[in-house]
């Protein structure tokens, strides 16, 4: 993975004195609240409901062991002991200190890490898939580009202040998995028709309260082009984007009032500009950082591995988790593993100090000291010999971390909510919490397959509800919380916005709506289809009758 | 102090020899969003009325800094003192710096253009001030002046202002530190314009 030199080291230690300064400007009164807040966000800190809450940037989910035991005793120290892995890669916790803040931001530099750009209206964390450099169906590796996308984005002068947050997503696979259609700018990656790499050019998707799919703005474009016309595209939204709303200034409500073909046209004739000033990439710059991404020093294995077959043979437990929470991967005799933060009870995205720790051991161990954050909020160990799955799968279910969920109902996806977030109308967690309890039965979970359900606790729409197979959106109703549900919400080349079933519900209503949701699922469905599929073919109406027409008739016996 | 001053030209604080034209106050209507005032203008939207613009009060003598819309509908009057190179243009982050650059046969005529921001928050001003440098290729003095603080200093310095003005209630002098927050940024921008990768031999850490 990438390494600091002493040009990336010099930024993030100048820009913890400069943040130390700032912090020291605001308790003495020298700076107001509202001069002040930019200053913060931009660095990750909000002021939430107990506490401020502090995001410490994952550059396109990539940690290393060291990385993570710092971040383990940063939550020791200055936290309570654990972290909160984001839809957006980063860890957030959840109880620092305002005014440790800077002595944070000093431990965080000591291992390449910061927290520049968390929040804010700048350009954000760079987000891509969490298989990157191992998925069997990856064409390019945009690690490389991702890394010096990354820099030049980093305290970029002219877009310190946007309208509004801007997020851009990379992405190399044949089957999209970092949302690239749901971003401000979605860069995906393939090799053109010479071989050579290429970029298609999406732009305008979001959630949040408007959800929109990007558009593609440019087809094809040559890699070495990709910062200018990030720069165009970002240029046209800092003039012309909304600031008399916060709710209408995001790029996607430019893109479109304007129409694709007028904003095309607008990027395209600043572009003309910029093309081939100083910050085109050269070979030798992607050359340099594509070192630090090289295949790892894998042994040459066959695709079998005979111990492997035999635990899978003798124990259904491991065979289950191997099914559910290892993925294949481009070197024979090698999985990538997740290790499941989404344990029936717990906080999605959650992992304490202790477990980072584990974590991090087993990653020196088993995965060449390195792993992934994925947008789902689990963690990843990309690079695992099979010969070593049944040892790590015994370290990892002792530390909690091996529910063979993933990728079913309670790999749920979920944003911190209203237990902590001070824009959140409902909680969130307790409701992932319940749904888990609902359906703790590990042989009914697989019975009901692939699924994907995203919780949020407010319309800017951290749980990615819109996309969720099942989304839940936490609603304020005079005063009190309640839950909306969407149905048909899909990620990847085929991506869907979800349509809304009807009424909101009361928390405690929740379990019973999804189990009612599930049951529908399971008499229409035929014996291939995964829940998205019936949904897609049936449409909602048999849900929606199902879900409400019971539920009026318990109110009218009631 | 009656020599106070907290303009900041290049890197030292020096005395405004600018006098700075401003409209006479309009009808300002308050306009609201989802119950909440609108902070901020839309690009290009007009926001003064030519009776303003007649009855802007302009010094008889001196070096002025005049808004763009008064400059542009009293250049006549100004033509003397224009051809003297004492007349500066300001603009509002809202206004259209085609309207500026189309006033003028040559924009390096003006001594000086000032962009003001009402908030320091509207980010429109990093990329006028680029615009002017890299687009329009104007050379002269670019001045910052409204709410301008020293935590954006950085930013519109690599934006291609070399002037600012820092808000009466704030201390120029420890603004002006904020010019040397970062020694080696990353992109190339106005200021500095090679990326770090063109400016320095940047080896492959070994991992």
């Amino acid at each position: 993975m990438y390494k600091y030199d002493e040009v990336d080291q010099a930024i993030v230690d100048e820009r913890v004195k400069q943040y130390r300064d700032q912090t020291r400007r605001f308790l003495a009164g020298e700076l107001t609240d509202d001069e002040f807040r930019p200053l913060r966000l931009q660095n990750g800190l909000y002021i939430q409901r107990h506490a401020p809450m502090l995001r410490i940037a994952v550059p396109y989910g990539m940690l290393s062991s060291k990385q993570l035991r710092k971040l383990g005793d940063i939550a020791k120290r200055y936290d309570r002991s654990y972290g909160h892995f984001s839809t957006r890669q980063n860890l957030q916790l959840n109880w620092p200190k305002l005014e440790d803040v800077p002595d944070i931001l000093a431990e965080l530099a000591t291992v390449e890490m910061h927290a520049i750009q968390t929040s804010g209206n700048c350009i954000r964390n760079i987000t891509t898939d969490q298989f990157a450099g191992v998925a069997p169906d990856e064409v390019v590796d945009p690690r490389a580009v991702a890394e010096i996308t990354r820099q030049w984005s980093t305290f970029h002068p002219e877009f310190a202040l946007l309208p509004r947050k801007f997020k851009i997503a990379v992405s190399g696979t044949k089957h999209d998995r970092a949302l690239i259609q749901a971003h401000d700018i979605g860069l995906e990656f393939y090799p053109d028709p010479d071989n050579k790499m290429a970029i298609r050019v999406w732009v305008g998707g979001g959630l949040g309260r408007t959800p929109i799919l990007g558009s593609v703005v440019r087809e094809h474009l040559e890699w070495q082009h990709v910062l200018t016309y990030c720069e165009a595209i970002i240029r046209v939204y800092n003039l012309h984007g909304r600031r008399d709303n916060a709710y209408k200034a995001r790029i996607k409500i430019l893109v479109k009032a304007l129409g694709i073909e007028e904003f095309r046209r607008q990027v395209e004739a600043e572009w003309q500009y910029l093309k081939d000033n100083p910050n085109t990439i050269t070979e030798a710059e992607l050359a340099r950082v594509s070192k630090y991404f090289t295949k790892m020093p894998y042994e040459t294995l066959p695709e079998h591995d005979a111990s492997f077959d035999s635990a899978i043979a003798s124990n259904p437990a491991f065979a289950t988790w191997v099914k559910r929470n290892t993925h294949p991967h481009q070197q024979p005799g090698y999985r990538a593993v997740t290790l499941s933060l989404k344990t029936h009870g717990q906080a999605p995205g959650d992992a304490t100090s202790e477990q980072m720790h584990i974590v991090a051991d087993l990653a020196d161990e088993y995965s060449f000291g390195e792993l992934r954050v994925a947008h789902e909020q689990n963690l990843i160990l990309a690079d695992v010999k099979l010969s070593d799955l049944f040892p790590l799968w015994e370290r990892a279910r002792t530390a909690g971390l091996a529910t063979p969920n993933i990728g079913l109902l309670t790999d749920i996806i979920c944003c911190p909510g209203g237990d902590f977030c001070s824009l959140a109308n409902a909680k969130s967690i307790p409701i992932a919490e319940a749904i888990q309890r609902q359906f703790d039965n590990l042989d009914y979970l697989y019975d009901i397959g692939d699924i994907e359900l995203n919780i949020s606790g407010c319309m800017n729409a951290c749980g990615h509800h819109h996309v969720g197979h099942i989304g839940i959106l936490g609603v304020d109703k005079d005063g009190s919380e309640w839950y909306q549900v969407t149905l048909g919400g899909k990620q990847g080349n085929d991506a869907s916005i979800g349509s809304v079933l009807g009424p909101s519900f009361a928390a405690e209503e929740m379990p019973g709506v999804i189990q009612k949701l599930i049951d529908v699922y399971i008499r229409e469905r035929t014996p291939e289809e995964r829940f998205i599929d019936t949904v897609r073919r049936i449409g909602i109406a048999p849900f929606k009758t199902h879900v409400y027409g019971e539920k009026k008739k318990e109110l009218a016996h009631a | 102090m009656p020599n106070h001053s907290n303009l900041i030209l290049n890197n030292a604080i020096v005395k405004d020899e600018w006098s700075l034209v401003t409209m006479p106050a309009g009808e300002e209507i308050v306009k609201k969003q989802a119950g909440k005032v609108v902070l901020f203008k839309l690009t290009g939207e007009a926001t003064h009325t030519a009776e303003q613009i007649a009855n802007t009060v302009i010094p008889e003598t001196g070096k002025i800094l005049v808004p763009l819309a008064v400059w542009q509908a009293r250049k006549e009057e100004l033509a003397v003192r224009y051809a003297a190179g004492e007349v500066g243009v300001w603009l509002d982050t809202h206004e259209l710096l085609e309207d500026l650059v189309g006033s003028v046969e040559d924009i390096n005529s003006l001594p000086l253009i000032a962009v003001h921001v009402e908030r320091f928050a509207d980010g429109r001003i990093f990329s006028i001030g680029n615009l002017l440098r890299t687009r329009y290729h104007y050379k002269n003095d670019l001045r910052a002046f409204g709410d301008v603080l020293r935590d954006q200093l950085f930013f519109l310095k690599r934006c291609g202002f070399n002037s600012y003005l820092i808000r009466a209630d704030r201390s120029a002098e420890d603004a002006l530190a904020s010019l040397q927050d970062f020694s080696q940024p990353y992109q190339g921008a106005v200021d500095e314009q090679l990326p770090v990768w063109r400016r320095v031999s940047r080896q492959p850490v070994s991992q």
